[in-house]
């Protein structure tokens, strides 16, 4: 497991959480250091939101330890929660009120002094681009814009970590981008940790670790590339005369599979492995190809799972929530 | 303590903006007490007299009790309000904010009971419609009583709304606790002229004493009769059974029970799952 080269700002040790007969999350230990951004990535009921739930004092864990920011989550959960930010899968905004009476909604609730107020206020405003909407009722807002004000509120009362729970969900590619463009430049600006989770790969690269997590057990932690290195590095296709196959097993030492004319075989670095291809069978190939593993293959070589088959079947993460208050969307 | 009182001030602020937000919830909500007051109330004391107390009209009668109906229901919609935030996902925002909870339930009392303040204020402005003459200190004592009696009302509330997860059991509540506390509270029929089971019902329900401090203090600036045989309708009522208690057994009492549905709703509530 990769340990983090910041001072931890999160320490798990040994997090389970059970409902009844069903193991929501297994045990899992991390650290997570200051100004980190990490991921929890892992499809549906794999007890990614009841981590979180756990970490931000909503959920009392079954058994084991975690701090946060210094306080222990199970004890100091008012000095914990003054710590946290916490975006939800889906909006907690008061509709009826204006962007502007939101966040001082949440000042107050926080402590955030009023000559504060504003300043914070004008500044996180400006960092999700909603400063002209300020005054806007909240429920003329786009889903995209609730989520960013959710960002914004979440950030208002200058939090050692912002929790995002699925923060794209539902919302389009575009808006998606954009919101990530805001989550990267608010560690640029303000260098708050994030935790967050999801089940879209493309996502969680953003992440500076990943722990991949499926059945309530955490199955790697580390950088995306290195998680990607992890299974074996890239991929290369080669194609070329019938006996290079042979040739390439018996000279490099690895397996090959055979697809028509293409032979495909895994190296650690395949861009560096080409020259050296072409350098030894330059005449026989007639085009080589290097494919770099993606986080899908990661995910399904750790679970023999693809996690896109997860979606959709989100059965057991709604009966968990349903436990506790509802379903999701 | 700061945290707390900060806290209470916080909730009640949120629920007297959205409130004035959506004032035209008012013009819905102060139709149903009008249609008792002056439909059922003018119909009635047409058909009946009531306790032989023919001085008494039943809709002078009605008064009170339709002030607690409104109070009654305002109390109830604003603490119920409470499964909407959790429908719209906003209720988190409260749950997970670093204060304590019995706070946000306290403010919700008193957001509940500014709300419903206003409801009474609206109603007494209908006296002279009903023959009831009003003083300021009548005004004054009959929206401290209405104030108490909604953060009563909406501390019970909160107990409800915080085991409810949806409106659907909305419906039950209404016909199986509100509805029940409201006809056994003596607002449309004497409790004195009762059967004995019923009378014993009636004395159980808190609300019951509510009404009585309402009319108590609604009844006594209005003078009824002419010249020397002139009283006070307080007095007549008091004769016909019509007001049972002093005011003052009857402020202690709702006192006693405002305490413990505050302290009940508080209790449930922080108990009330966040996620």
């Amino acid at each position: 497991m990769a340990v983090a080269a910041v001072p931890p700002v999160i320490l798990v040790n040994d997090l389970v959480k059970t409902f009844g007969d069903v193991t929501a999350v297994a045990g899992v230990s991390f650290s997570v250091g200051a100004g980190e951004i990490f991921g929890f990535l892992g499809p549906n009921g794999a007890g990614k939101s009841t981590t979180i739930k756990m970490l931000s004092t909503l959920v009392r864990p079954t058994s084991g330890r975690a701090t946060l920011a210094g306080y222990d989550i199970a004890r100091q959960s008012n000095e914990v929660r003054q710590a946290i930010g916490l975006v939800f899968q889906d909006p907690s905004l008061d509709n009826r009120l204006t962007a502007d009476e939101n966040l001082k909604f949440h000042a107050m609730l926080y402590n955030v002094p009023a000559p504060v107020f504003r300043t914070r206020a004008d500044a996180v405003l400006a960092m999700v681009d909603l400063a002209d909407r300020r005054q806007a009722r909240v429920a003329t807002f786009s889903g995209g814009m609730k989520r960013r004000l959710e960002i914004a509120r979440g950030l208002l009362h200058d939090p050692k970590v912002l929790f995002l729970d699925e923060p794209t969900i539902g919302l389009d590619v575009q808006t998606r981008n954009a919101i990530w463009t805001h989550v990267r430049g608010l560690r640029e600006q303000v260098g708050t940790t994030v935790f967050m989770t999801t089940h879209y790969m493309e996502e969680a690269e953003n992440c500076d670790r990943i722990a991949i997590v499926d059945r309530g057990r955490i199955q790697a932690i580390d950088s995306p590339a290195a998680l990607k290195r992890s299974i074996g590095g890239d991929t290369v296709v080669v194609s070329g005369d019938d006996a290079l196959a042979g040739d390439i097993e018996s000279r490099y030492g690895v397996s090959t599979r055979r697809s028509g004319a293409d032979v495909s075989f895994q190296v650690a670095a395949g861009a560096e492995f080409v020259p050296r291809l072409v350098a030894d069978f330059g005449g026989r190939i007639k085009a080589v190809q290097v494919k770099p593993p993606t986080l899908d293959d990661v995910f399904l070589t750790l679970t023999g799972r693809a996690i896109r088959a997860e979606e959709g079947s989100s059965t057991l993460e709604t009966m968990r929530q349903g436990a506790g208050l509802r379903g999701r969307r | 303590m700061a945290r707390a009182l900060r806290t209470i001030y916080t909730i009640w602020l949120r629920e007297s903006v959205t409130f004035w937000r959506e004032r035209g919830r008012m013009i819905g909500m102060v139709g149903q007490p009008l249609l008792y007051l002056f439909i059922l109330g003018n119909g009635i004391t047409a058909g009946l007299r009531l306790n032989n107390v023919t001085s008494v009209g039943y809709i002078q009668f009605l008064y009170p009790g339709v002030i607690a109906l409104a109070v009654l229901f305002t109390s109830l919609f604003s603490a119920i309000s409470i499964i909407w935030d959790r429908e719209f996902g906003f209720l988190k925002e409260v749950l997970v904010a670093p204060v304590p909870r019995w706070a946000v339930a306290v403010g919700k009392a008193f957001g509940g009971a500014t709300v419903a303040l206003v409801q009474a204020a609206i109603m007494v402005v209908m006296a002279p419609f009903v023959g009831i003459s009003l003083s300021v200190t009548v005004v004054v004592a009959l929206l401290v009583l209405s104030f108490l009696m909604s953060l009563a009302v909406t501390g019970l509330g909160v107990a409800i709304a915080s085991r409810m997860a949806s409106m659907q059991s909305f419906q039950m509540i209404m016909n199986f606790l509100i509805m029940p506390l409201y006809f056994l509270s003596g607002a449309m029929f004497p409790l004195t002229s009762a059967p004995t089971w019923l009378r014993v019902l009636m004395t159980a329900d808190p609300l019951t004493y509510g009404v009585d401090a309402l009319r108590n203090v609604v009844f006594s600036g209005t003078m009824v009769g002419t010249g020397s045989a002139a009283r006070s309708l307080l007095e007549v009522g008091r004769e016909g059974g019509l007001v049972r208690w002093p005011l003052g057994f009857d402020v202690v009492l709702m006192l006693v029970v405002t305490i413990a549905f505050i302290g009940f709703g508080a209790w449930q509530f922080s108990r009330a799952q966040a996620a």
